[in-house]
């Protein structure tokens, strides 16, 4: 299939800074969906939520979100940016996102990030200060919860665990393939090249020079680990555009959005930080080559996301934006196409992963009975057949 | 002079807030400079000598502070700091401490940028009456940043600029002169006073030797439990 190309959001409630109109949580929940759906309908891969728990969001909750989108679209993956690997219970990340994979048959995906303010870890129980340990130990949790039944644990952030199985069992005995999201943190990047899973860059926000750095050493530990080739090492990473058919009137339309988003408002003109960061405000053109650029310093990657609602944007405008983004996704497509050096590998998908794990596979772990040890769905002892036929 | 036209050659890298043109602050700052570079030289060790205005650099202090990143002009000021043998650090006095400017640069330096870096402070105040404000200020600041202040800090008011104080045999010039000998030996030292402790890691040293995966996940569960 080539690259992925899709839409991110952190679900923030953000006044619209030309109108002053504030959307209630439940206007912006329904706009989330509103959008999902159409990234569906221009043709688009991906449509990742982020994850937060506090005000001014509404991201919390994000496998209900993700389960109601699956539920009214068809092929779109539903993915996360970033589930918060260092507050969640690992143990309700691994049942949650195997309930959704079932849900969706497979749609899914999950992108792991420490994303949080430092109020937020006390709330749960943690220490901010031990992000990077809570990643760690959690994702390693994590990955045994979905590839083991029968788990003995013992661990320094949670409570021991002896004999759990979670369930669901990941559809057909494949877990969803995971990305790792870091800004800044290269023990991120070893962490994704130590297991061959996915490494994100949000590159938003920041100069490229940080997903440079952070991609090349994610891509040299990859190969280190075995992996694969450097080439090889699965790359994604975010974006952030406002394009109108004529280049001024996105500059003009964008500019108070700009000047007063929460993130970086207030600060660098808007003409500085197009030039210092990946943000790109102007022409379809424009975004086609500043995007087909991104390339020359992180190499052929998998997957493309971009943040479109945002900054207090209206509903209106961003299905606008998402309008615009398909029309420019064939030429996108077929430009990184001809680009891609041989031999890059697809991003990974749930049909991808079953195919290499030899097919699907059955590994949940059915009630047995304490008398015989045996199971009723053993058909292949004549004991378990006996009894289905009423035999015994 | 370029940072490579020497490569033997020990980096002072100069930080000053003054605000105007020229300013007593950058006057204060040059006489530190150019002592240090003497007393440097005077050990047979050859010397760089780098200015960093803080002046030009307020608009990217501010955005750095917003955004979370520097600008190309003040990420260049912040890898002299980093790659510097020692720093002169000289602030004027605002509101009895050092300005908001003096204290942004300092502010958005990771951690462990200044660790066991030998500093020389300068303060210059319109009175006298600021003169504690290196000790009481200024002090704490570099001492919460690891870094090794030299004994003698040199404040300098009006009056000490003028000619008795600054010239040679002025009592401003021999407190610079004192400074600049306890820099330099410092800074010229053929062995670091502070080997005893390792310099924090910085984000830098980990991009270039990672920490291998098994060590990270050691790392993890080292501790008692925290549930």
């Amino acid at each position: 299939m080539g690259m992925q190309f899709g839409i991110f959001t952190v679900g923030d409630v953000t006044t619209d800074p030309t109108t002053g109109a504030t959307p209630t949580e439940h206007e912006r929940i329904k706009a989330t969906v509103e959008i999902a759906k159409k990234a569906e309908e221009v043709g688009l891969d991906v449509f990742a939520t982020g994850e937060h728990h506090n005000p001014p969001f509404i991201a919390s909750n994000p496998t209900a979100t993700l389960a109601y989108i699956g539920a009214q679209t068809e092929n779109i993956i539903l993915s996360t940016s970033t589930t918060l690997i260092t507050t969640t219970d690992p143990v309700l990340i691994a049942e949650d996102y195997a309930k959704l994979q079932h849900l969706t048959d497979g749609r899914v995906d999950l992108m792991m990030g420490r994303g949080n303010t430092g109020p937020v870890y006390p709330w749960f129980g943690k220490d901010i200060r031990q992000g990077i340990n809570l990643a760690i130990e959690n994702y390693a949790l994590l990955r045994q919860l979905w590839t083991e039944t029968n788990v003995d644990w013992k661990g320094r952030f949670r409570t021991p665990l002896q004999g759990y199985t979670s369930t669901p069992r990941p559809l057909d005995g494949v877990a969803p393939f995971v990305w790792h999201g870091s800004i800044r943190s290269p023990e991120i990047a070893e962490q994704a090249a130590f297991y061959g899973d996915g490494f994100f860059h949000n590159h938003i926000f920041w100069p490229a020079s940080h997903s440079e750095q952070m991609v090349r050493l994610y891509r040299q530990r990859f190969a280190h680990y075995g992996h694969g080739t450097e080439e090889q090492a699965i790359v994604g990473l975010g974006g952030q555009f406002f394009m109108r058919k004529n280049s001024q009137d996105a500059v003009n339309e964008f500019r108070p959005y700009f000047d007063n988003a929460p993130v970086y408002g207030h600060g660098p003109s808007l003409e500085d930080f197009t030039e210092a960061t990946p943000l790109t405000v102007g022409s379809p053109q424009q975004v086609i080559e500043r995007t087909l650029s991104f390339r020359e310093y992180v190499g052929d990657y998998q997957r493309q996301l971009f943040l479109l609602d945002h900054a207090g944007l209206p509903l209106k405008t961003v299905l606008e934006q998402l309008d615009l983004y398909g029309e420019i996704l064939p030429t996108l497509r077929s430009e990184f196409e001809k680009l891609r050096a041989p031999g890059v590998p697809d991003a990974p998908t749930h049909a991808s992963l079953m195919q290499k794990a030899g097919g699907p596979k059955d590994t949940a772990v059915y009630g047995a009975d304490d008398a015989t040890g045996t199971t009723d769905r053993r058909l292949d002892d004549p004991d378990v057949t006996k009894a289905l036929e009423g035999e015994l | 002079m370029g940072l490579n036209t020497l490569d033997h050659a020990k980096r002072i890298v100069v930080v000053s807030a003054g605000l105007s043109v020229p300013s007593s602050t950058r006057l204060l700052a040059d006489m530190l400079a150019e002592a240090s570079e003497r007393a440097v030289e005077a050990r047979g060790v050859e010397v760089e000598v780098q200015h960093v205005e803080l002046r030009g650099l307020a608009h990217a202090l501010t955005d750095n502070l917003l955004t979370g990143f520097p600008s190309q002009e003040l990420a260049a000021a912040i890898d002299a700091v980093r790659h510097a043998d020692g720093v002169i650090a000289v602030t004027p006095v605002f509101s009895a401490s050092y300005s908001g400017l003096f204290k942004t640069f300092f502010d958005v330096l990771e951690l462990g940028v200044l660790d066991a870096k030998p500093v020389l402070l300068g303060a210059t105040a319109g009175t006298a009456r600021h003169s504690l404000v290196i000790d009481h200020a200024l002090r704490p600041l570099f001492a919460y940043l690891h870094a090794i202040v030299v004994p003698t800090g040199v404040f300098a008011a009006t009056e000490d600029f003028a000619a008795t104080g600054a010239g040679a045999g002025g009592d401003l010039h021999k407190r610079v002169e004192r400074a600049a000998g306890e820099f330099a030996g410092l800074v010229a030292g053929a062995t670091s006073v502070a080997t005893a402790a390792a310099p924090r890691r910085l984000v830098e040293d980990e991009f270039e030797h990672p920490t291998d995966f098994a060590d990270l996940l050691k790392r993890a569960s080292d501790g008692p439990p925290e549930y």
